[in-house]
């Protein structure tokens, strides 16, 4: 019982995070964020510097160049980013259990 | 409020850096005291939902947006341990994916937003909940501590453009103040928002107990 109930939580939470990422995104508002326009305002925006180049980055700025349209870039970028992370905790989630099974 | 790389230079990169490295190593340490299958899936959840909230700008006054940075949101449901390494995942994985958030500058960031976020909206939650331990209560240390939480994280933030010589530091510090005063209700709404669903929902979810009231 207890188990089942984990796994709804689970998946609701996933559904939540895909929904938001990939349907609310789209809405987002694209004023520049607090820093960025304390940074405008000040004059120092210009201070920032590409240290690692564009190209070394899986999906730079949240648009996933691969599809043409504005809308699908941001969504595919979200979806992806929810993917990512669900992956790297999954991968915790399989070692724990597996070490654990051997005790 | 992710700083890009060339705001912040060396020596604060690198003690950002050596901080936010010492603070994480200490929170998985801690956390694996009570690592439970139930405990990675929350935090796998709410590291995702996080990210997605993330990515939703809202508009406030003056030509400015602000989205949720989440450490309150971290803290009181999965305990300011875990919920700073979740809001660290986040960030790494902007950083090094969607270029949100200098490589550089990532210490200066986690220190921020998953460590002064996380840890100092805690502290202030758990100020405000030794008032009093009713439902009432417990959705104000909510809200005070999430709204704290940004305007603390923006404070650092200009603290560390200052000490990098970015800008004058007193000017810097009053502006990112002032503006993340205003976002911080934004972080207040969607904070105690989400906790109250969960709290309605799923109170087990909030693995810090606060859930239950005397």
């Amino acid at each position: 019982m207890t188990e089942r109930k984990n796994y709804t939580f689970v998946l609701v939470g996933i559904i939540a995070a895909l929904t938001i990422a990939m349907l609310i995104s789209v809405f987002a508002s694209s004023f520049p964020d607090g820093l960025e326009k304390v940074a405008e305002n000040l004059g120092f925006i210009g201070n920032s510097r590409e240290i690692v180049p564009e190209s070394f980055f899986l999906i730079p700025d949240y648009t996933f160049r691969a599809v043409g349209s504005e809308l699908w870039q941001v969504s595919l970028a979200g979806m992806s980013g929810v993917l990512i992370i669900l992956a790297f905790f999954g991968i915790i989630y399989l070692i724990y259990k597996a070490v654990n099974k051997k005790r | 409020m992710h700083i890009p790389d060339g705001f912040v230079d060396l020596k604060t990169a690198v003690f950002t850096g050596v901080i936010s490295a010492g603070s994480l190593a200490a929170a998985i340490y801690k956390v694996k005291r009570y690592f439970k299958t139930k405990v990675i899936a929350l935090m796998g959840v709410m590291s995702a939902l996080i990210f997605a909230l993330q990515m939703i700008n809202f508009s406030i006054p003056g030509g400015t947006s602000g989205h949720l940075l989440g450490g309150a949101l971290a803290a009181i449901i999965l305990g300011p341990h875990a919920g700073a390494i979740v809001i660290a995942v986040v960030l790494i994985v902007q950083a090094f994916v969607f270029m949100d958030g200098g490589v550089t500058a990532l210490g200066a960031n986690i220190f921020n937003m998953a460590i002064i976020g996380v840890y100092g909206s805690y502290f202030i939650f758990w100020l405000i909940r030794k008032i009093s331990k009713s439902k009432v209560n417990f959705f104000i240390s909510t809200a005070v501590a999430s709204w704290l939480s940004v305007i603390a994280a923006s404070f650092f933030a200009a603290l560390e453009l200052g000490i990098s010589g970015t800008y004058a530091m007193g000017v810097t510090l009053k502006a990112m103040v002032l503006v993340h005063m205003i976002i911080g209700i934004g972080e207040a709404i969607i904070t105690v928002a989400v906790i109250v669903f969960i709290n309605k929902v799923r109170p087990d979810l909030i693995l810090t107990g606060e859930g239950s009231f005397e």
